[in-house]
This record gives C-alpha cells, sequence and structure tokens, in this order.
C-alpha cells in the first residue's frame, strides 16, 4: 500500500536547498508560482520504500518573521498546509545562524528533520561535529548530506518515511526567561478557550503576540477573545522582547553549540582569502567589469552562430513549406506567420540558456552576492538593490533574457521596477535600426548619434526607477542586509539543470504570447485594406498599403504626423513589435526597395524623411513598446496584465513625446536643416 | 567605554551589539541575522565606492549599508 505525504524543505539561502530538492526529485520536478505572487514555487516527486513524497521547496528564509513575502510564504504554508514533514536544510559550516531557524520551525510544531548540508566543506575546513549529540539535543533526527554529490539523501529519505509514524514526544527546549514566560502561559490559556486558535500552535502563537508580529496580531484580532488577549500585551513590552527572544535563541544555540562542535576559527577562510582580492578597494571593480564584460560576451557573441542556425533553418522551412503547399494564402500563412512565429520564439533560446549557464555559475559560486556588494551604492542611487545591476547590463544583449534575470533579485518592488526599466537598455536587435538610420543621415557622426542613443536609453531608465519608486511602487525602502555566502565551486549539473528550467519556462510560458503576437501582425498584413479589392494574403497587398496593417498605418498617420513621421513610418512601426530589426525590412519594402539597404539609405538621405525625423524615429524605436518576446516574458515575470500594459503605455507615451519635442523645438531651431 | 554607531567603526575593528535601534522590521531582521546584544562583531572592509560594508559575525559574512549599519549601537574590544 503507497502512502502520500507533502515534505517541505526549509531553509536560510545559500546552503544547497536546491541541490538536495535536485537530487530528492531529480527531473520530476514542477516549476510555478506561488498562488497570487511572483515568488516562484517549486515541488516535486519522488517515491521511497512505497511513500510517495509530494516535496514542496519553500523559499530560502533566515526566519519567519511577517517581514518578507518569502517569510510569510513559508511559515503559512506550515501552519495552512500542514506537511507531514518539514526538512530543513543546514550548512554545516555555518551553524549558529542556521540553527536561528531551527528554533522557529520547531516552536511551529512541525515534524522536523535537520539535512545537515556541506558536512565535506565543514570537515575540510577543520570543524568537527558530533551529530549523535546534536540529535539528542534538538530531539530531531539529523543526517549528514552532500546535496552537490548527492550524499546522504537515500538516508534523509529513509528518515522521513520512518518519522511520519512516529509520535513526537519532544516538548520545547527553548526557554525564554520568566517575565516572558509568564506572559506567554496566559496567553496561551486564552488561546486555549477559542477553538477558533486551535488551528494554530499555541506556544508558537503566543510568542509571535508577545514580539509584536503583525500578521499574527491580525489574525488574533477575529478572536472574541481579543479583548484579553490585548489586556495582556498592553501589559508588556513588545519591543524589548523581540530582542529579548531573539537574543534567548542565540543563547541556546551557543550552548548546544558547544557541546556538539568544534568550530575551528584560527584560519583565514579561503573565502576571506578570495574576497580579500575581488571586492578590494581598486581590484573590485576592475575585475567585476571584466567578469561582466566577459559573461556579456559569451552570451551574446556564443549565441549568435546558433541563433544564425534557427533563423536559416526556419527561413528555409518557410520557404520549402510555401513551396509545397499549392494554396497561395495558406502558404503564406504557414511560412511568414506560423514557423516566422515558431522561429522568432526559438531565436531568443542560446542567449536566453547561455545567460542563464553564467547567471548560475554566479549565483552558485557566491560571486553574485559580491557583484550586489559592490554596485550596490550605485544602484541605491535610484533606489534599487544592488542586485538589479546584472540584468540591467544584460539588457544591452537583449532584453528577454535579462528580464528573466532579475529573478535574482529577492526583493518583489525592487524586481518589479527592474523589469519596468530594462527594456529601455538599448539592446541588440535596436542596433540594425539606428545603424541604418544614423549612417543615411548623419554620415561620419553615426558613431556620436549611436552613442547617444544607449546614453538615452540609461538615462530614461535611471529617472524612471526613481519615478516609480517614489509614485506607483512606492513603500519604505527594504533594507539593505545581505549575507556574504562563503564560495563555492559550483557544479556542472547544477548549472545545467537551472539553465534547462528557464529555457523550458521561457518556451512554456512566453512563447505562447510571442506565437500569437507575431501571427496577429500577419494576419493584419495579409487581410486587404477595405475597398482595396487584393485578394487575401496575396504576395502583391502583404504589408502594403493595400493591407490592413496599411490601412491602420493610414488611419494612425494624424497620431505620428507632429514627430514628423508619415503612414509608412507608422506601419513600419507597428511591424517593429514582432522584432526591433525589422522595422529596417519593412520600410524597405514600403519604400519600394525591397531588403536592399543600401539603396534605402539613399532614398531616406535623399528627402523621403528629414534627418530630424530620422533622429526621432530612433528615440521612437529605442523607447517604445518592445518586441512580443519582451512583452510575453514581462508578463511571465511580473504575472500581470497590468504592468505589463504600464510599460507599454508608459514606454510607448515616452517615446512620443521625446521625438514630438525632439521634431517640434529641432525644426523650429533648424536643427541639421 | 564610548557608544558608538556600527556606521562609525572603521575596518579591521572589533565591536560588542548593545542594541539595535530603528524602524522596527529592519531592527527585527537584523536581529534575526545575529546582531543580538553582546555579539561579536568584526568590521572588515567597505565595498570599493565607500559603502556598503562588510562584517563578520557568528563564523559568517554578512553586509549592511551605512544607513542600517546606523541603527546598530556598539562598544569598541580592546
Amino acid at each position: 500500500m503507497t502512502e502520500k505525504i507533502t515534505v517541505a524543505l526549509a531553509g536560510n539561502p545559500n546552503v544547497g536547498k536546491t541541490s538536495i530538492f535536485n537530487a530528492i526529485t531529480g527531473s520530476k520536478q514542477h516549476v510555478g508560482n506561488w498562488p497570487g505572487v511572483t515568488v516562484e514555487r517549486k515541488m516535486g516527486k519522488r517515491k521511497h520504500k512505497d511513500v510517495e513524497m509530494q516535496v514542496v521547496d519553500l523559499p530560502g528564509t533566515y526566519s519567519l518573521t511577517a517581514y518578507s513575502l518569502d517569510e510569510i510564504i513559508a511559515r503559512d504554508f506550515i501552519i495552512e498546509e500542514k506537511p507531514d514533514i518539514v526538512v530543513q536544510v543546514i550548512d554545516a559550516t555555518n551553524l549558529e545562524r542556521n540553527l536561528y531557524l531551527t528554533t522557529q520551525l520547531m516552536e511551529l510544531g512541525t515534524r522536523l528533520i535537520i539535512a545537515l548540508n556541506m558536512t565535506d566543506l565543514a570537515l575540510a575546513k577543520g570543524d568537527s561535529i558530533d551529530v549523535q549529540k546534536m540529535q539528542e539535543f534538538l530531539e530531531v533526527p539529523v543526517i549528514s548530506t552532500i546535496g552537490s554529490r548527492g550524499g546522504g539523501i537515500e538516508e534523509l529519505l529513509d528518515s522521513v518515511t520512518k518519522e511520519i509514524h512516529r509520535t513526537r514526544t519532544s516538548e520545547n527546549i527553548f526557554v525564554y526567561g520568566v517575565e516572558i514566560e509568564k506572559s506567554a502561559e496566559e496567553l496561551e490559556n486564552v488561546l486555549a478557550e477559542d477553538p477558533y486558535f486551535s488551528h494554530y500552535p499555541s506556544r508558537w502563537f503566543s510568542m509571535k503576540l508577545l514580539e509584536g508580529d503583525e500578521n499574527i496580531i491580525k489574525k488574533a484580532e477575529e478572536s472574541e477573545n481579543y479583548p484579553q488577549i490585548r489586556k495582556i500585551l498592553q501589559r508588556t513590552d513588545a519591543d524589548s522582547f523581540e530582542a529579548k527572544i531573539a537574543d534567548q535563541r542565540y543563547k541556546t544555540i551557543q550552548t548546544m553549540l558547544r557541546q556538539v562542535c568544534n568550530i575551528n576559527t584560527d584560519r583565514l577562510s579561503g573565502s576571506d582569502m578570495v574576497d580579500r582580492v575581488v571586492t578590494n578597494k581598486y581590484l573590485g571593480i576592475p575585475i567585476f567589469l571584466s567578469l561582466m564584460w566577459a559573461a556579456f560576451e559569451i552570451t551574446f557573441t556564443f549565441a549568435t552562430p546558433f541563433m544564425n542556425i534557427i533563423d536559416i533553418f526556419f527561413g528555409w522551412l518557410a520557404e520549402t513549406a510555401a513551396g509545397v503547399i499549392t494554396v497561395s494564402w495558406l502558404a503564406s500563412l504557414v511560412g511568414d506567420g506560423m514557423i516566422a512565429g515558431v522561429g522568432s520564439v526559438l531565436i531568443f533560446l542560446p542567449n536566453i540558456l547561455l545567460l542563464f549557464f553564467m547567471i548560475s555559475l554566479m549565483e552558485d559560486s557566491g560571486y553574485m552576492s559580491r557583484a550586489a556588494f559592490i554596485m550596490d551604492k550605485v544602484m541605491s542611487k535610484i533606489g534599487l538593490h544592488g542586485k538589479s545591476f546584472i540584468p540591467l547590463i544584460m539588457g544591452f544583449g537583449c532584453n528577454v533574457p535579462a528580464i528573466m534575470a532579475t529573478r535574482t533579485i529577492e526583493d518583489s518592488r525592487d524586481r518589479l521596477i527592474t523589469i519596468l526599466i530594462t527594456p529601455f537598455m538599448s539592446c541588440g536587435a535596436r542596433l540594425p535600426v539606428y545603424v541604418l538610420l544614423a549612417g543615411a543621415f548623419f554620415g561620419r557622426d553615426a558613431g556620436i548619434v549611436i552613442f547617444g542613443l544607449y546614453a538615452l536609453g540609461i538615462f530614461v531608465a535611471l529617472i524612471s526607477a526613481k519615478l516609480m519608486r517614489s509614485t506607483i511602487v512606492k513603500g519604505e525602502d527594504t533594507p539593505f542586509i545581505m549575507e556574504l555566502p562563503s564560495y563555492k565551486i559550483p557544479t556542472l549539473k547544477g548549472s545545467i539543470l537551472h539553465m534547462w528550467e528557464r529555457g523550458k519556462i521561457y518556451l512554456k510560458k512566453a512563447g505562447g504570447i510571442i506565437l500569437i503576437g507575431v501571427v496577429g501582425v500577419w494576419i493584419l498584413a495579409s487581410i486587404p485594406a477595405p475597398g482595396s479589392g487584393g485578394t487575401f494574403a496575396s504576395e502583391e497587398i502583404y504589408g502594403t498599403t493595400d493591407s490592413m496593417i496599411g490601412f491602420i498605418g493610414q488611419i494612425i498617420e494624424p497620431l505620428v504626423a507632429p514627430l514628423g513621421f508619415d503612414w509608412k513610418i507608422a506601419v513600419a512601426l507597428l511591424f517593429g513589435v514582432v522584432a526591433k530589426e525589422i522595422v529596417v525590412g519593412s520600410m524597405g519594402v514600403l519604400y519600394g526597395v525591397g531588403d536592399n539597404e543600401d539603396s534605402l539609405s539613399e532614398i531616406l538621405a535623399a528627402g523621403a524623411m528629414t534627418p530630424l525625423a530620422g533622429l526621432g524615429l530612433m528615440v521612437f524605436t529605442l523607447l517604445y513598446v518592445p518586441c512580443f518576446a519582451c512583452i510575453g516574458v514581462i508578463k511571465r515575470e511580473t504575472g500581470s496584465w497590468k504592468w505589463t500594459a504600464f510599460q507599454l503605455f508608459y514606454g510607448t507615451g515616452l517615446a512620443w513625446i521625446f521625438a514630438f519635442v525632439l521634431y517640434q523645438v529641432g525644426s523650429r531651431m533648424g536643427l541639421f536643416a | 567605554m564610548q557608544e558608538r554607531t556600527l556606521d562609525f567603526i572603521e575596518p579591521e575593528t572589533s565591536v560588542k551589539v548593545l542594541k539595535v535601534t530603528g524602524q522596527k522590521s529592519s531592527r527585527k531582521r537584523i536581529l534575526d541575522m545575529g546582531l543580538t546584544p553582546g555579539t561579536k562583531v568584526e568590521v572588515i572592509r567597505r565595498a570599493p565606492l565607500g559603502d556598503p560594508v562588510k562584517f563578520k559575525l557568528k563564523g559568517y559574512n554578512l553586509s549592511l549599508r551605512k544607513k542600517e549599519a546606523e541603527t546598530v549601537l556598539v562598544e569598541i574590544i580592546e
């Protein structure tokens, strides 16, 4: 007979929780979100000795207070869903702080098992830990594991299957001194009278009330006995209690540690030595910038041949398909619509895989928090966290993986702002547009113009971040309290798994939106304009004035006329939402020169457009709606159509204002005339 | 012994925590990370741009911005 149980995996960040999760569940994982929030939830299954385990990976937390979303999620899951077993993964090289969470998990009355992870590193450091004694002291099973190599996983699972049938005997080992204990007892007595509280572990609930935990007080307010509770709380001083409780927890841990382990503190650890160089006053920034440059180059240069292969393959496939299908509109739908659509989803995959491979190396090695440490001063000026820097830099290559890379930012508000401003970082797909237009209109000064556009993007991003911080994404500043974990050698397996997981999420969650967008534009470009008399999806009307998209372009022309754009530019910009580099190609078609960029450049320079309008078009291309792929990942990462729409309107609004001012003021001043 | 805030302590100095002040949410967080009264903290170094600062306590490394370090009252251990 199989038994079904739920196992929750808890632990501090950077303790190797992910490697334990991977070792337990293998490839049977499902990545989604916790209901209603953008915090990621990983679940997996494992069968061990007739017990089917549903393993839930809780967010990594240092404590279980109500001040961070991660902590609320973790503790609500434990209280509300009541998992059969909670496994806390502990970093054996950093016992004291890790055991702080243990004290809270024990107070929650969970059936706890401790996975003492990275015991190999602790041993190498010269620490010795008496696992048997630790087990006796805590009265919970303690299993040594080495997650990165899968060591101790069988024993851990054995312990889980044994533990579910054991009745808990352990009572609380944490005593907080007479004053606190007395109030706690009074509270527990009141709680015991109301069945409403029977759902919660009463000692834990009382302690949280005494600490002044807002979330718990709110829950208590719903009880009829709340006046009594309030009376007890009014006599106590939550501020001093909270310090005393934290203090007492650490004292108990210290008492235990003195008995169960011997920690080698003499040696300067390898991590400290690396940090001396990597965060050095003079070397820190050059090292950081070189690593960023290397990561950028690898992500975007290494990906180019793969992207070319994808591009060529889908081009060939589209042509072949169009050749085989005799019905011309169907051939166009399959070729220019669907196959091109799938191609435009897949084209980003090499970038995404490589970037996440690099990010995973940086995170798993411990360098990511050093990068945040080094860049935080700069980012804090615009109200963001040091960790926002890396996604923004990656945005210069491609906004799509960059937005996905915001996952490394823990604070949800910082993350949201970073997602919203990343599209202003000028990505590689916008460069062909600049090269063509700047080349046509500004000749030898093209370089300066292009540089100016990149600078404008950064400027808009920074100002927007500052603006959003003080308006729509308000709230008190999150305190910057970041652990600098010891350096570790990342495992190839872990990095590849991480990379693959991101790639899968992109294809599943963003792919559909991109495909719909691309096919949607194909339909608009293929339907004949009202009264034009063209044939649906015929080559003659595709994307021209006789098509629906051309018709729309003419309708919206008055909107863009103040920017110095005509309907052809409007249509090219509509196509640009498929992918920004398409702006160039569609202009070629619309100006009747086909794919020949040289002749397009000549026509433009000969006066099809004024240089001022050309500059405006570049600015517009930089700031307006990002491409469908980008829209897809913004939706996926913010989990909200509202924020996605906000980004689109905000960006397009800014693009319009900038181009408008540029054209109107510029033409009055006679700029570039 | 003179009471000071942690942001004023020069690198390569050891201090003892006396009290954590400041807003409730950041105070709680700082306490949770182990900066409880009596804890020994070593100021390691400032980031290349001067902020944040790296500390060592309870056998691990922690970084705080000066703004947060300001809320921690300490005394220097001779």
